[in-house]
């Protein structure tokens, strides 16, 4: 079988065991386990969802126009996945703590972090952008999946420490395969850590289809590890939303760790530097265009008697600002210092770096570029 | 002949292995299909099947350790990893498996597989993209390891290394993906030099400059700058890391009494080292002054925009030149 076989299986598409609150076209459906989760989202925070949605597409395609610019070196997209990664974040509290890829720039936009401190690494001037303990989100993970262990780690450290705090790995469908994310579920259902494991399944790693990773829901994997699994559209704010909600909660409790797999699709290439018309059809991506998560809330919106014009201006006001923000970090990230690539790489004295740094100062001091040696 | 990229004489090379040994498989993530980030496997699952040229699950160990199942079933297989940074998942089985079976099994067991990497930096990569690993793969008795720096010996190396009985660590210098040389697609393997010899790529008096992979083109450069200076450097493109042929080396050092060696991989405990200390051991009274190394920071790869401060560049090539001939370098007033 190939891998486009077993895309066909439907991996992706089984709309059957899906949590969904809100379907395809916005309309709302009654869901007895997973409603009481989402029972205090009134109309002004659906709006606000909505919002969030809008304003980090914007910030997506305002970086992939910068990578295009050649003001940043590389950038993963996001778009398709704003439903995902602000439904799960939108469930966090202040105090658990975020271990994420790569792309998920919308959980950080929603920790706080800065957009000069979002882009710094992909600009190529900084190994990291912010203070993983000032935003409670650690810094993005490259190596795939290795964060989902670091995420347990953080989770049995709280619940020896008693605490109520949760910690949340991201990763994608391609992680799963590796040993790491195998490892961290043992760990995580041996010692019953409060973490969530949320797997956003866009459909492809790369070029690869999930298919070739799995044959049945990666959720299902679950149930092999001793916790529950649980799928959810990935494109429907309200339902992941509510399902992490869920998933926190039971981790808060005492009750272990949760998969959740939210089913949603990568609309752009893995990376600026990607090309999916070698491998994707563009059947495929109209079919997700019309599961878009924005279009979804937005006729929801509509339908539901929220002054739509009213919000489509705010929405455009704030992606507006945001976009300037974005723009603006941008210009404020510096070039770094030649010395500063010695720095940080113990945190205490070090006799061999010290040494090779003297020396290399006094290589760059022979150009005579003053700044050079002293920076 | 045929003019071509680095990265397509791979890829000829793979074509031509693929159609001689119906044994050789390659195995790897995004190889079929996309033909790799690199495009190094381009068209060939297209033409071999998915059964030759394989797009497996995303992990590395699970490529390494299938890829020992099927060498111990007589398969041949070529591992492509996508990135330097990205081998280690696979480590454990590379340097307890893959590296020790034969020895294990008292000869029995072949591990003709060939691992893959693109490596090192100089294309303005995010982290993990632009690593050399190569002292870890050296440290490990049991694999040999080999760096091409050109489309022609990419061509036969590669072929060499599948060819090979024994397990092959075989290093693409990424940043030279895409320069253009002279190949002779037919070349036979019978008159190819053999794998384990190193290539003196520029000829020389004065001082005798080791390196290889992406480096041997600045080497070369540093050598025609310091001509015009009227210091003669001698080249040689290392080719393999392990073993390393000191038989070409120490004959030149003996002629020149001077040894610099360069890669972009850090100075501790690195290539450099070993062949600082062995020539020390092997020409001491050759030598006019201690080899020198020039290398890479002992730093975490640094961000693209530092790179240019991390890696050996013709500049600092010419001053650990300068150190060798004891004329005024970076290091005269320090420690003179
Ligand atoms: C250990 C490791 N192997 C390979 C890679 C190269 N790589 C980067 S992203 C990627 C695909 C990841 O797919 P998935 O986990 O589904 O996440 P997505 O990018 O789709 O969000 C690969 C193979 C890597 N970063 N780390």
């Amino acid at each position: 079988m190939t891998p486009s076989d077993r895309e066909a299986t439907g991996l992706l598409t089984r709309p059957d065991d899906l949590v969904r609150l809100l379907d395809q076209s916005g309309v709302r459906h009654a869901s007895p386990e997973f409603d009481p989760w989402v029972a205090d989202v009134d109309l002004d925070a659906l709006i606000r969802l909505h919002r969030d949605m809008v304003v980090v597409r914007r910030l997506d395609s305002e970086a992939t126009a910068l990578q295009r610019q050649g003001e940043l070196g590389l950038w993963p997209p996001l778009a398709g996945q704003e439903a995902a990664q602000i439904g799960s974040a939108r469930a966090l509290h202040d105090d658990d703590f975020v271990f994420s890829s790569y792309r998920e720039h919308a959980i950080a936009w929603m920790r706080g972090v800065r957009p000069d401190e979002l882009l710094s690494v992909w600009r190529g001037s900084a190994a990291s952008g912010w203070d993983p303990y000032a935003r409670r989100m650690a810094i993005p993970q490259i190596i795939i999946g290795a964060q989902t262990l670091h995420a347990v780690g953080w989770a049995m450290g709280a619940r020896w420490e008693g605490t109520t705090s949760a910690s949340i790995a991201y990763f994608g469908d391609g992680a799963t395969s590796e040993g790491d994310v195998n490892e961290a579920l043992v760990f995580a259902s041996s010692f019953d850590a409060p973490v969530v494991f949320f797997c956003q399944n866009n459909g492809w790693a790369i070029s690869e289809p999930v298919g070739l990773q799995s044959k049945q829901p990666l959720a299902r994997r679950a149930d092999g590890f001793g916790m529950p699994g649980i799928r959810v559209d990935g494109n429907d704010v309200l339902a992941v939303l509510a399902v992490t909600r869920w998933a926190l909660e039971r981790a808060r409790r005492g009750e272990g760790p949760t998969f959740i797999e939210a089913v949603t699709y990568r609309m752009g290439p893995h990376t600026t530097a990607d090309d999916p018309k070698r491998y994707r059809s563009d059947d495929d991506l109209a079919a997700w265009r019309e599961r878009d998560p924005i279009t979804r809330l937005h006729a929801h919106l509509a339908a539901s008697g929220a002054d739509i014009d009213a919000v489509d201006a705010d929405v455009k006001e704030a992606a507006d600002r945001a976009a300037a923000e974005l723009r603006a970090g941008l210009t404020a990230i510096a070039d770094p210092e030649p010395m500063s690539v010695f720095e940080h790489v113990y945190a205490e004295p070090n006799s061999h770096v010290e040494r090779q740094k003297e020396r290399f100062a006094r290589y760059l001091a022979m150009f005579g570029d003053e700044d050079g040696g002293t920076a | 002949m045929s003019t071509i990229t680095f990265g397509k004489a791979i890829n000829e090379g793979l074509r031509r292995a693929l159609a001689d040994d119906d044994k050789v498989v390659l195995l790897g993530e995004d190889i079929g299909t996309l033909g790799g980030v690199f495009r190094i496997t381009d068209g060939l699952k297209a033409e071999f099947g998915e059964h030759r040229v394989v797009d497996t699950p995303l992990s590395e160990a699970g490529i390494m350790g299938t890829a020992v199942g099927l060498a111990y079933r007589g398969f041949r297989p070529v591992v492509e990893i996508q990135f330097d940074g990205f081998v280690y998942p696979s480590f454990d089985q590379i340097v307890t498996q893959v590296a020790k079976l034969h020895y294990r099994s008292r000869g029995t067991v072949r591990m003709p597989l060939v691992i893959r990497i693109p490596f090192g930096g100089g294309i303005g990569a995010a982290e993990h993209h632009s690593e050399s690993p190569e002292a870890y793969f050296t440290h490990t008795a049991g694999l040999r390891v080999v760096a091409c720096s050109n489309p022609a010996d990419a061509y036969v190396m590669i072929r060499q290394a599948i060819a090979s009985d024994d397990p092959v660590v075989f290093l693409e210098p990424k940043r030279r993906y895409h320069v253009k040389g002279e190949v002779d697609l037919d070349a036979s393997l019978a008159d190819a030099r053999p794998m384990g010899v190193a290539t003196t790529v520029a000829s020389g008096g004065d001082v005798t400059l080791v390196t290889y992979g992406a480096l041997v083109q600045t080497a070369r450069d540093a050598a025609t700058a310091a001509a015009e200076d009227g210091v003669s450097i001698e080249v040689i493109d290392l080719r393999s890391l392990a073993p390393v042929d000191y038989a070409t080396i120490e004959a030149s050092v003996r002629r020149t009494g001077r040894l610099v060696v360069a890669h972009e991989a850090g100075e501790q405990g690195g290539v450099g080292a070993e062949i600082a200390a062995s020539i020390t051991e092997r020409c001491f009274d050759w030598l006019e002054v201690a080899p020198v190394r020039v290398t890479g920071h002992d730093i975490p790869y640094p961000p693209a925009k530092l790179e240019q401060y991390h890696l050996p560049d013709l500049d600092r090539i010419l001053d650990g030149v300068d150190r060798a001939l004891g004329r005024p370098n970076s290091l005269s007033e320090v420690e003179a």
